[in-house]
């Protein structure tokens, strides 16, 4: 650490301060984008879906929408001035269709009417002539006929097809487990306002500012400088507002430069699960060799994922797959597959954890069969194959695991959630009562942090300190309610030594801060947090060099704390200082930029450092099952998470809370039916069931570990908290395959999610 | 007082528009479109936008408001949450509409369910945050010392996908704790001194004495306030949809885009809502809500309580009617295989009189039933149970609140000298209506109460249905569950499992 950094007293850095939009959320006062007002003459957009999985498009007759009440205008692919793609990485994918539709509820056409009712009846009105063609709607048909968005990739250490063979014990299984809406509240919507001189302004809910300028500009034949977007906030993204959000503010923007007019986009809850990504489904067969201890001698993976019609971020989502299949475990001999297939059901895209929780699925349920294989406690198990310290701690791509707490975390957790007594105790329980079960499972998490492509890992912000002492903040992180602002408007209230009472956050703006990355891959406050150190240390540096040029004292003597300002023996308001160094010309606005440090990563090999360091945590979950039914529930949850030395505990132990429960959903009641046309069956929270209130485990102890900073340069010693605590929820699987474990059928072939209809089917096909 | 009454009443003959009161203000809308929902109405018309919509189905709570109006002494107000995304507007007639601004109306200071929400970490995104504000205010001036099953409860129409919850069940116990003022009614801790009496009062000014009758168009809306009227209404407009709760019929609004020509609400028809008992039965009026219907349901036939606690959420319970669901005849509706199995019957009224049916006999086929135009359900007859009569219900769905049955089963069983005196059996989520299983129940009549004789009964029960597969379960999953709830329910009287999954572990 430099000088300066050690000048710096933590002051909000560390402190649970609500967050920074609380008092408004609970008043109905904070704004989201359908609650900005309105421009005037603002049309309302609405769009018009294909009805087929796969089909040619014969002819599209929109005569009947057109003269629809309140219709003003309709645009097709046709229409568009610029590229017709909304592909974030290859361009495969049209905003709206052209010849053919490749799923049911592809984007065709838009209508933009005088009200929201008036669009959407009108959209429902087109006739459109389809020439049907035959759709693939399963990974493994995919596979079967070769359909893949991208090409299949494999990453091979050692000589697992040997070591399995060889191998005292040996097992194989497929495993089923299924994708997820990530369901944020506040449905896609994107505002277009039309500027002076074509130029184009987007109020849209997004995760990625950036690319909706970008890809907006594209389809407008606009240059970049001609397209501004903003994002005060979104009513929740997950991952599902990172690439998805584009094809919403491409839509409206195209209608805006038809018609001169506002429109807004946004889309109805069934229309948004129909038409917008998920989280990728995953088939996976694994073959493992081990030994009579359970350690793993060899394994060999082959994954297969529904991506949908296009790449969208499938590429990274099963890159992240390979690299998290190893878990918490080192896989000294293993072979991992990926199949990236492409199927006739909507792309699919980011959802916290990125592919990451499908390959810890699969290790951990590979680890789970070896234990009850050998009739050990699968947490002996897992702690045997656990990374080691200083050997054994080489990852399957070649990152040497630098900063492993894994046995100290299990340890802790162990202890604290009494584990083994209460193992013992519902054993017993088991034993007298045959139609409820009871289980329990123990299952760490050890998550890369970094964008895998090493691109990506760079961040800006912009620091203005006002005449009266105030701070205007931004930054390119997005605010979704994760508390990313309330964290970095923290560690600049510490860098200026100002409350963070003096710091107004502002929306995510790409005029302000240009080519920001998605705030994604957990990465959001590790990245805008130091770029906005590198802000606000430059004007702190501007001013303790003016006040000590001004007040004939050493810089050492100058320190910034509390909206104060010592210098040598005397004191000043941090607003005065402010003032006579503005009068005195000094700059009181800078930029800063971060990128992380020491990746490096070779895609085309699967090696390298893909990670700047891992986070780490463990959950013991458990469960109640009624045998007879399949109906679950989860008992109690203890967890210990590693947020290194945390920014702010309040907003982190939000994210390791939400982000479990939200995993038991994914594993549990979470389910995605598609019918035998291709449509999605489960569109609206009537039929797709994420977890209420009394899901909530009646005993939910969360301790985020103290004294843990990271061992990397990182703002603060904090760690990335966004993602790793969804993997967590993986112990309540195991939970329940523990408590539908039998003698006579140790191994239940129980397939995610969870539902009582998949729990009574695992009990029932264990049955004589 | 009197003055106000007078004018009152002077005034509503005439008025062809609704009057509500919003912040201590009577609103007053004329050419009011009939199915405008309250939420496109605060969002649209008012700029109102704290109060959001998360899915124009009210299955999320985003959009959830809180209704006040004269309790029944007309004295003193109750108050109910609901969905504003499937709640018409001109239901609002004659209440107070309160939402999260009216929580803070001058942004003076946080109510104290706000507070705590802030002081709890309660949000996160913030986008359902102010439902779960107006379901715990609710909640707040309901009760004083929830227990976790209580803030579960109230909470079960509200989905927040951030934080998991916990927080706010913290904010739901933290929320007593925090000063606020006694004058006034909505207790903010700088009240603004509005009173119930005030309140009471506001809500007799609007208060209406004949029956409501809007046009707007091509569409009308009548809102009779007798029986007779309603029949009357009925028989002049024999093709006009009947709005009760309007949870379903808002759909069809919101996602279907449906155009309702002419509606005929019946939730001013106050003896249409009553309950009341007889010597033999539970007379529940057509238009009773849930809220209303559970606890005298529950009075008599107390093992029902597992399955209404998990019915849909409050703000459902609280305007989706007993006679709705029987009405609309889903296959997968969840009161009626637990009336069915009861023996339970319906009246049917039109303005030709009246006639009776078993609930047996009301359905015909998928949505079929034996209502014919210009009829309705005036009330629905429970039989009171017998001292050795056991009701028991069972509801199947992948999560435990606010979710649509796959199955849903109910027994009606009297036992005696060990055998099976009478059994009856009504399912649903396995045929095309709720539906007798009467092969079961053959199998097991007479017989001794046994293994042998439920073996026999799953044996036979797979004869009574052939269930589909949905997007909710397979076919197998119901038929195999379906069987298998006749083990539970075997081992329940024998006292051999004492206790649900959903409850296990939950007391308090």
């Amino acid at each position: 650490m430099d000088a300066t950094a050690e000048q710096v007293r933590k002051t909000a850095v560390g402190t649970a301060l609500p967050h920074d939009s609380a008092h408004l959320h609970v008043s109905g006062r904070a704004a989201y984008t359908d609650d900005l007002p309105e421009p005037r003459d603002l049309l309302h957009v609405a769009v018009g879906l294909s009805s087929r999985a796969h089909a040619r498009l014969r002819a599209i007759d929109l005569g009947d929408v057109l003269a629809a009440e309140g219709v003003v205008d309709v645009c097709l692919a046709s229409d568009i001035p610029g590229e017709n793609n909304c592909g974030p990485i290859v361009h495969d994918e049209k905003i709206l269709a052209t010849d053919t539709v490749e799923y049911a509820g592809q984007a065709i056409f838009a209508v933009a009417a005088r009200t929201v009712e008036q669009a959407r009846k009108a959209a429902q009105l087109a006739n459109i002539d389809y020439e049907e063609l035959e759709p693939i709607l399963d990974p493994l048909t995919a596979v079967e006929k070769g359909s893949f968005v991208l090409p299949s990739e494999t990453l091979t250490r050692g000589d697992p097809a040997a070591v399995i063979r060889e191998a005292p014990r040996r097992l194989q299984r497929r495993i089923t487990m299924g994708g997820q809406d990530q369901f944020y509240l506040e449905g896609h919507i994107s505002m277009c306002v039309p500027q002076e001189d074509d130029g184009l302004l987007l109020y849209s809910s997004t995760q990625h500012p950036d690319e909706v300028q970008h890809l907006v500009a594209n389809a407008t034949n606009r240059a970049a400088k001609d397209v501004t977007c903003v994002c005060r906030r979104m009513g929740g993204a997950f991952g599902g507002k990172e690439s998805q959000a584009a094809t919403i503010a491409c839509i409206a923007a195209l209608m805006t430069i038809r018609t001169g007019r506002p429109c807004k986009l946004r889309l109805d809850r069934d229309v948004d699960m129909i038409m917008t990504g998920k989280r990728h489904d995953f088939v996976v067969d694994y073959d493992v060799g081990f030994d009579e201890t359970g350690r793993i001698r060899g394994i060999d993976f082959t994954f297969a994922s529904r991506c949908g019609i296009s790449a969208d971020l499938s590429g990274p989502v099963n890159d992240r797959t390979m690299f998290h299949c190893d878990n918490a475990y080192f896989l000294e001999n293993v072979n991992i597959t990926s199949h990236r297939c492409k199927t006739n059901t909507v792309s699919n895209t980011a959802f916290r954890g990125f592919g990451g929780p499908q390959g810890m699925f699969a290790i951990e349920y590979a680890i789970d069969d070896i234990a009850r294989t050998l009739d050990l406690d699968p947490l002996e198990v897992r702690r045997r194959n656990f990374y080691g310290i200083g050997e054994r701690d080489v990852t399957q791509y070649g990152q040497a695991i630098e900063d492993n707490i894994l046995d100290m975390i299990a340890d802790k957790l162990e202890a604290s959630a009494d584990y083994r007594k209460r193992r013992a105790a519902i054993r017993d329980f088991n034993a007298s009562s045959p139609v409820l079960k009871r289980g329990i499972a123990l299952t760490p998490v050890k998550f890369g942090i970094s964008f895998t492509s090493t691109h990506l890992n760079q961040a800006g912000a912009l620091v203005h300190v006002y005449r009266d002492g105030t701070v205007h903040l931004n930054h390119g992180g997005t605010e979704m309610g994760q508390g990313l602002l309330i964290k970095v408007a923290q560690v600049v209230a510490d860098e200026l030594g100002v409350p963070v009472s003096s710091i107004r956050n502002n929306a995510a703006d790409t005029s302000k801060v240009p080519n920001a990355s998605a705030t994604a891959a957990s990465s959001g406050s590790d990245m805008n947090g130091k770029a906005a150190q590198v802000a606000a240390r430059k004007i702190r540096k501007r001013l303790t060099e003016f006040a000590a040029r001004h007040f004939s004292v050493n810089e050492s003597a100058v320190e910034f704390e509390n909206g104060r300002v010592s210098v040598g023996p005397g004191r000043l308001e941090f607003a005065e200082l402010v003032q006579l160094a503005w009068f005195d010309r000094v700059s009181l606005s800078a930029t800063g930029f971060y990128k992380t440090p020491k990746i490096n990563y070779d895609r085309s090999t699967f090696s390298g450092r893909p990670f700047f360091y891992f986070a780490y945590g463990a959950a013991v979950a458990e469960v109640i099952v009624d045998t007879l039914t399949g109906e679950n529930r989860i008992l109690r949850v203890d967890i210990v998470h590693d947020c290194g030395d945390s920014l702010n505990p309040a907003m982190d132990l939000g994210q390791v809370e939400g982000g479990f429960v939200q995993g038991a959903g994914w594993l549990t009641s979470e389910e995605l039916c598609w019918n035998d046309a291709g449509e999605l069956q489960t569109h609206a929270p009537s039929t797709y069931k994420i977890p209420t209130c009394s899901d909530l485990a009646p005993e939910f102890n969360v301790t985020l570990l103290e004294n843990a900073a990271n061992r990397e340069d990182t703002i603060y010693g904090s760690k990335a908290v966004g993602e790793p605590p969804f993997m967590l929820a993986i112990s309540v699987f195991h939970a329940i395959r523990d408590a539908i474990a039998t003698d006579s059928d140790p191994l239940p072939a129980l397939d995610a999610p969870a539902t009582p209809e998949a729990v009574l089917r695992a009990i029932e096909a264990a049955s004589p | 007082m009197t003055a106000v009454a007078a004018i009152s009443s002077s005034d509503t003959s005439a008025r062809a528009n609704i009057r509500f009161v919003l912040d201590g203000e009577i609103v007053e809308l004329d050419d009011v479109d009939p199915t405008r929902t309250v939420l496109q109405f605060l969002r649209e018309d008012l700029r109102r936008t704290g109060t959001k919509e998360g899915c124009a189905e009210g299955d999320c709570g985003a959009c959830t408001v809180v209704l006040a109006e004269l309790d029944g002494s007309g004295n003193g107000l109750s108050l109910k949450a609901v969905n504003s995304c499937i709640q018409f507007l001109p239901t609002l007639d004659g209440k107070e509409l309160i939402t999260v601004e009216s929580l803070d109306l001058h942004g003076n200071g946080l109510h104290p369910v706000q507070q705590a929400m802030v002081d709890q970490h309660g949000s996160q995104c913030g986008f359902c945050t102010p439902g779960f504000v107006m379901s715990l205010f609710a909640l707040y001036k309901s009760q004083s010392d929830p227990s976790r099953r209580d803030i579960d409860d109230a909470l079960a129409g509200n989905l927040c996908r951030c934080t998991g919850y916990r927080p706010i069940v913290a904010a739901a116990s933290a929320m007593y704790d925090i000063p606020a003022a006694d004058d006034d009614w909505l207790r903010q801790p700088h009240g603004s001194g509005v009173s119930v009496t005030d309140r009471v009062e506001r809500l007799r000014q609007i208060a209406r004495d004949s029956s409501l009758e809007l046009h707007h168009g091509k569409r009308a809306f009548f809102a009779p306030r007798t029986i007779d009227e309603l029949a009357a209404t009925l028989d002049a407009h024999p093709d006009a949809t009947i709005l009760a709760g309007g949870t379903d019929i808002g759909l069809w609004v919101t996602k279907l885009q449906r155009e309702l020509e002419t509606v005929v609400y019946v939730g001013e028809v106050k003896e249409f809502a009553a309950i009341r008992e007889s010597d033999a039965h539970l007379e529940i009026g057509g238009a009773a809500t849930f809220s209303d219907a559970i606890p005298a349901i529950l009075e008599h036939y107390p093992l029902l309580d597992d399955m209404l606690s998990r019915f849909a959420s409050p703000p459902i319970r609280n305007t989706a009617t007993l006679g709705g669901n029987v009405a609309n005849g889903s296959p997968i509706g969840d009161s009626m295989p637990a009336l069915m199995a009861a023996g339970a019957s319906i009246v049917i009224r039109s303005a030709d009189g009246s006639r009776e049916l078993a609930l047996d006999d009301f359905y015909h086929d998928y949505q079929v039933n034996d209502l014919r135009p210009g009829e309705f359900i005036e009330r629905i007859r429970l039989p009171l149970p017998g001292p050795d009569t056991r009701l028991h219900c069972y509801k199947l769905s992948k999560r435990f609140d606010q979710d649509i049955s796959a199955v849903c089963a109910a027994y009606r069983l009297e036992l005696e000298d060990g055998c099976v005196k009478s059994i009856r059996i009504a399912c649903g989520g396995l045929a095309v209506t709720v539906k007798r299983a009467t092969h079961c129940e053959q199998a097991m009549t007479g017989r001794p109460w046994t293994e042998d004789t439920i073996a026999a009964g799953m044996a036979a029960f797979a004869r009574d249905f052939e269930p589909i597969t949905d997007m909710r379960a397979s076919a197998e999953y119901r038929l195999r569950s379906g069987q298998n709830l006749l083990r539970r329910l075997y081992l329940e009287t024998r006292g051999d499992l004492t206790e649900s999954v959903y409850l296990y572990g939950r007391h308090g």
